[in-house]
Parts: structure tokens; sequence; C-alpha cells
């Protein structure tokens, strides 16, 4: 599948390179280096014991600009439980939690968009959206899809709690440098596909170890195509391919993206921004590890019918026969799968009957996301065999534009349930999670076993199919939906 | 972080791939302001027939008969053997902390999650590639032998079985040298000080914007 591309004599760089050169504080002699970090985000699951360590070996963080917080993983999404701040907060456990990062935060100075903020959201929606995040930046943060933040142009990859308290603590981190893949995804994609039908295709495609060990560059007309929220989504799941960091090309879209957000530079500073910014692609002959070339063409919209990212297929085809796997140890991954999903083997993707659907997470909770579902729900309802249609906005700012533009009302009068940010049943920390055996269409990243709750089965799709998939109570083939309409 | 060298022990298989950090360790159990007690909720979807809460009495939970760590054979096992792409998912160090509790010292796969086997360092936790076919063999032996041990020797980088059997292995000098000796790499890092500090004076005056525009 992959093709070694010719190795280049030149020193031409690939994007990759670029970014890990101008972060190299120290190169060493076993290969490491000492990479500098431009920005850390910091949310409650992740921090409490790095800021712990900090306290007991008496350090304090090494500056304060770099870094930013925000509580996102077990806050609650319901108005009830909002409105009286964290006190409100019924579980207890996770009250302290949030708690805890709030007075980390006051403690050390770290800014925090705390709870009751309208700027509060998931970290990897807050960061772009208020310009915290940057091209050319590497940003580092206590959750694997920090790898969200390379689709403008940075290196952005996610690190243990220790590595978060070595962040704090030094502002670098010891790394050995990953290889170099590109995903080229070319062509025009066909009607209701969208950026979460090619990453899901490409992780069906390479597995989810296909990118252990590198950095993915994303490329190709497809990609270039897509909007930066739409890079966000796809480099968000780089790392259910099992790449740390995925990555796109600066280009006009990332740049007139991050015009005017409230951290990103201003006036001389940001022309100064922009013409490094305009420098961050890879060169015409960089040389990557593996590469890898997909045609839009053939990609239909995604649902996974297993227990792992990779096991996805389009809409239209049949869940797998263990039968015609090629080894014991796949064939026995199907069986499980299949026993876990309740599914049986050629059963019909779209006769999958769905309990609940959820909208939202860090890979599909941006306001593009919330208008290809709204533009599905429009004047609909969802199917009455559901028990819950979810609508989680990723910030307080996507939750007021959506309302802005009316989409919480055509939520709520098609039947779902429209809530306060936060990362919810992505991962079922907080209150909002799936009782055993239920099917959920899921916009999230992950349908691990037990993920949205003990014995709950997920599917990941995009947010259009997740919508059009409430309606029907049932998943449908929207790409032939669009064209009948 | 307690120091690693030599680690003669009992194995247990977790014999799939793909094991991810969910399955390791629930997110329920994350949401903890400590770094200990994740021990008795290791692998505990698995390991448990009902649904686990933080605070719960784990002694008093049933427990799945077919899972190899409720099995009196695995009872103290120091050492876990896996397939391909151990720790894919999530960044969460309470993976290796709820390992690590647990008390194993070890863990061997055909490969790992990248982020996890970084942790893995960080918590006196030791993770070895080893091949495939390997692999297999280990299996198999174990399923033949209640007791089946094996000694991972830091130093020399290899695995020996109880026929005297070698497996060489590598591991990246810096993380052998901090492990062998327990060692904590900020301070490490700090040793560096002087060399961020001028790294940040260049770098702001070629990328000011990078600086200072969080308050």
């Amino acid at each position: 599948m992959f093709r070694q591309p010719q190795v280049s004599t030149k020193m031409a760089q690939t994007l990759y390179d670029k970014l890990w050169d101008a972060h190299v504080v120290s190169q060493r002699e076993d290969g490491t280096a000492l990479i500098y970090i431009d920005r850390q985000l910091l949310h409650e699951v992740t921090s409490p014991q790095a800021f712990e360590g900090l306290r007991l070996a008496g350090r304090k963080p090494w500056r304060l600009d770099t870094n930013i917080a925000t509580p996102d993983h077990n806050v609650p999404t319901t108005v009830i439980e909002r409105r009286s701040g964290i006190d409100g907060i019924a579980d207890e456990t996770s009250r302290i939690q949030v708690k805890t990062l709030d007075d980390n935060c006051s403690h050390f100075g770290v800014r925090e968009f705390d709870m009751g903020s309208e700027s509060q959201g998931i970290v990897h929606v807050m960061g772009p959206e208020q310009g915290a995040t940057l091209p050319g930046m590497t940003i580092v943060c206590g959750d694997s899809h920090t790898s969200t933040h390379g689709a403008m142009g940075a290196l952005a990859f996610g690190i243990g709690t220790s590595e978060v308290e070595h962040v704090l603590a030094t502002q670098c981190l010891i790394q050995r440098k990953m290889k170099n893949m590109r995903i080229r995804v070319d062509g025009q994609v066909r009607n209701g596909v969208t950026a979460k039908d090619i990453v899901l295709y490409i992780i069906g495609k390479i597995g989810t170890a296909g990118g252990t060990g590198c950095a993915i560059e994303f490329a190709g007309t497809a990609i270039e195509a897509l909007s930066m929220e739409g890079r966000m989504t796809v480099c968000n799941m780089a790392i259910e391919a099992g790449a740390r960091a995925g990555m796109v090309a600066v280009d006009q879209t990332t740049i007139d993206y991050f015009k005017g957000r409230p951290f990103a530079p201003t006036g001389e500073l940001w022309d100064q921004a922009v013409a490094y910014w305009e420098t961050l692609v890879s060169d015409a002959d960089a040389h990557f590890d593996h590469e890898l070339v997909l045609d839009a063409e053939d990609i239909e919209p995604q649902v996974t019918w297993g227990t792992s990212p990779e096991m996805v297929l389009g809409v239209s085809a049949q869940v797998p026969n263990p039968e015609q796997a090629d080894d014991p140890v796949k064939k026995a991954g199907i069986e499980r799968a299949l026993e876990y999903m309740g599914l049986k083997a050629d059963q019909k993707i779209s006769d999958i009957q769905l309990d609940r659907v959820f909208i939202g997470s860090c890979t599909n909770s941006r306001i593009e996301d919330l208008r290809a579902a709204a533009a599905v729900a429009k004047g609909q309802q969802v199917a009455s065999s559901l028990k819950q249609a979810l609508v989680v906005p990723g910030s307080g700012l996507v939750k007021k534009q959506a309302e802005a533009e009316g989409l919480d009302k055509i939520f709520t009068e098609a039947g779902f349930e429209w809530r306060e940010p936060g990362c919810s049943m992505c991962l079922a920390m907080n209150a909002d999670k799936l009782g055993q055996g239920e099917h959920c269409a899921s916009t999230s990243n992950r349908n691990f076993e037990g993920r949205q709750g003990f014995g709950g089965r997920t599917h990941l799709v995009s947010p259009a199919m997740a919508a059009a998939a409430a309606i029907a109570g049932h998943f449908v083939n929207i790409a032939e939906q669009e064209v009948a309409q | 972080m307690k120091a690693l060298t030599v680690v003669e022990g009992l194995v247990a298989p977790m014999d799939r791939s793909n094991v991810d950090t969910d399955m390791i360790i629930p997110k329920q159990f994350l949401k903890s302001i400590k770094r200990s007690g994740f021990g008795p909720n290791l692998f505990d979807e698995l390991r448990y027939l009902d649904e686990g809460q933080p605070g719960m009495d784990n002694a008093s939970r049933p427990l799945n008969p077919d899972f190899p760590l409720n099995q009196e054979r695995y009872k103290g096992a120091s050492i876990l053997l896996n397939r391909a792409n151990f720790g894919c998912g999530s960044s969460r160090e309470h993976a290796p902390w709820a390992l690590e509790d647990y008390g194993f010292r070890v863990v061997i796969a055909s490969s790992f999650a990248d982020i996890f086997y970084n942790n893995c360092f960080k918590n006196g936790i030791l993770p070895i590639v080893v091949d495939a076919t390997q692999i297999d063999q280990w299996f198999s032996e174990m399923a033949a032998q209640p007791g089946f041990s094996l000694t991972v020797d830091l130093p020399n980088q290899v695995i020996r079985d109880a026929q005297d059997n070698t497996v060489p292995f590598e591991v990246d000098a810096f993380r052998k040298h901090c492990l062998l000796n327990g060692l904590d790499d900020i301070a490490l890092t700090l040793q560096d000080a002087d060399a961020i500090r001028q790294y940040e004076d260049k770098r702001a005056q070629v990328h000011p914007w990078v600086f200072g525009q969080i308050k």
C-alpha cells in the first residue's frame, strides 16, 4: 500500500522537519533532543497529579504565558447542573477534580476559562477558537487528541501527566524525532462525504497502528479543499491511526481562520507571523519515509461496526464475516467485536437499529459540524425508537454562535436535547452515557469497549450521518438521500 | 520513581491485540486526583462482572473467572505478555499507574502505542518490543506450563527463560539510564536551564508573537 518515495539528495524538508528544527533546544548524542514547547493546554483530568508534583518538589512553572486551562472532561452538560457552578456538580469526585483545576490555576497563576466562563469548552475546540494555538507552534496537552491542532500547520501531540509536569517545570520535553508519513487524498469527495468520513476511511486503510512512530501530514486536493474545522477533524483522529501528530500545511485558509482571534498577534506582529507561517509547507522534493495516495471519489459515508476505529466500512456495506478473515488473530478479533457489538456477520450496516445519538466531542462539535447536523434535522423528527439524541456544542462560544443562527431551535424542535459545552458522552466521564447493550451513532473518535458507558456499543460517524440516523432510527445512505433531494 | 534492574517473575497473558487504555483503566477511575490506588481497577471491565465505580469495595465484587488475572496460577505476576498495539487510545498515565500499582514491572508486546510506551518509562515500568513469533511461542509455553516465568535483565538487555534461552531487546540509552537509577528527568532537564533560556532569547527575536500573548 505504501510506496517508498525516492530519496532526495538536497536538503529539502517536510513540514514536520521544519517544525522540529525550529524547536530544538539541544540535540543529544543518543538521538533524542530537548524540544521547546510553545503552548500547553491543561484540563482537570490529567493535570492534578502534575501540579501536585510541582508542589512536592517545590518547583514553579517555567513561564506562565504559555499555559491555558479549561475544564472539559467531566463537567456536566445539563443547564440545571451548570446553573449552580462547581457546587452544582452532582458527582462528588467530578466536583473535586474540577475544583482542583480552579485551585491549581489560581495558586500557580495559570490563565483559565473556568466552568462559568463563556469561553470554556473542550480544550481542542477552545485553543484554536481563541487563537491560543497558532501555526508553527509546538502544542501539547495531557490528551491524545491534541493532534487536532496540527491542522493549522503546528506540531501538536498528546502527552502523559509526567510530561505535563515536565513541561510546566521546564517548558521542554525530551523527544526522539518521529518518521515522516504523508497521506494524500486527491480528487473531489462525493455528496454526503465529510472530513470525518475521509479520516475514518484512512484509518480503515492503514489500521490503528498504521501511523505508529510517525507524524502524518495530510495533503492532497481533498484535504486542501477542507475548511480549518474539517482539517481539525482529520488531524484529531491521527492518533486513532496510531500517529501522535497529524498536520496540514499552512495556506490561505489557515491564515484567514486566525485573523482577529483573541490571542492571535495583531498589527506588525501579525504580518511578521504570517510571513513565517507561509513557509510552513513541505518542500516539493522533501523525503517522506512512507507515502500513501488515496482517491477521494472512493470514499463513501463511513460507519464503524466494531470496537476499534479501524473496524469501519461504507454505509452501503455489510458487517464482515469472520470466516472470510485471512488470519486467526484477525478472525478472533472480528468474532469478539461482533459479540460485543451484538451484530451478525453479513448484516447490512443500514439495518443496525439505534438507541441513542451523540453529536459532539473534540472531533465534531464545532459550528460547521452543528450546521451540517442541523441542515439534516431541519423540519424532521427524531425517531420514536430512540431513547435520546444529544447535541453538545464544543465550547460556550460555539453554543452562542449556534443559538444566534437558530440551530438550537432546529435541534430542539426535532427532538434533540441541546446541552452545555463539554466532552460529554464521548468518554462518559460525566452523567451522559450509554446503557448496557445500547447502540449509539456518535460523532466522537473512539468506539472501544465501554468507552461511552459500560457495555455500550458505539458507531462512529459524521455529524450529518448522526443526524440522519437519529431521524431514521438506523443508518441511512446520506449520499443517496442528498442526490434524491 | 522506582528503579528497575532485573525482574524475575511470573508471566500473565493478555491474549488479544489493540488493548486500549480504556480497557486498562476505565474512565470513571480517572476522576481521582492521586497517582496511586488504581491497581484494584486495572482491566476493570474484563476483570469483574459488574460495573465498577470509584469507592466500591472491590473485594466483594463478582469476579470474571475466565479472566487470567483472576486465576490462581497468575497470582503475583510481574510481567504482562501481550500481542500487537498494546496501550492504544488515550494519553492517560493512569494506565501505567494502574499496571504498576497492581504489581507489573514489565510489559511485553509485539508493538506499543507511542504515548503509552513513553508513559511507562516515567513510572518505573519497562515496555519491551519482542517479535510476534517469539510472543506466540511464549503464549504456547505459558498455556502448557503453570508457573511460566521469565527473567528480564535490563542492564544486559536480554530476556531469559527457565532453560536459559535468551532474547535480546532494544531500549533507548537515556530511558535505560533513568530506569536503572530511578531518576526524575525534570531535574536532569533543569541542568540545561541556561540552554533553554538562550533558546527563548533567540526565539523571541525571530518569533516574538509566540510569547506574552496569554496573560
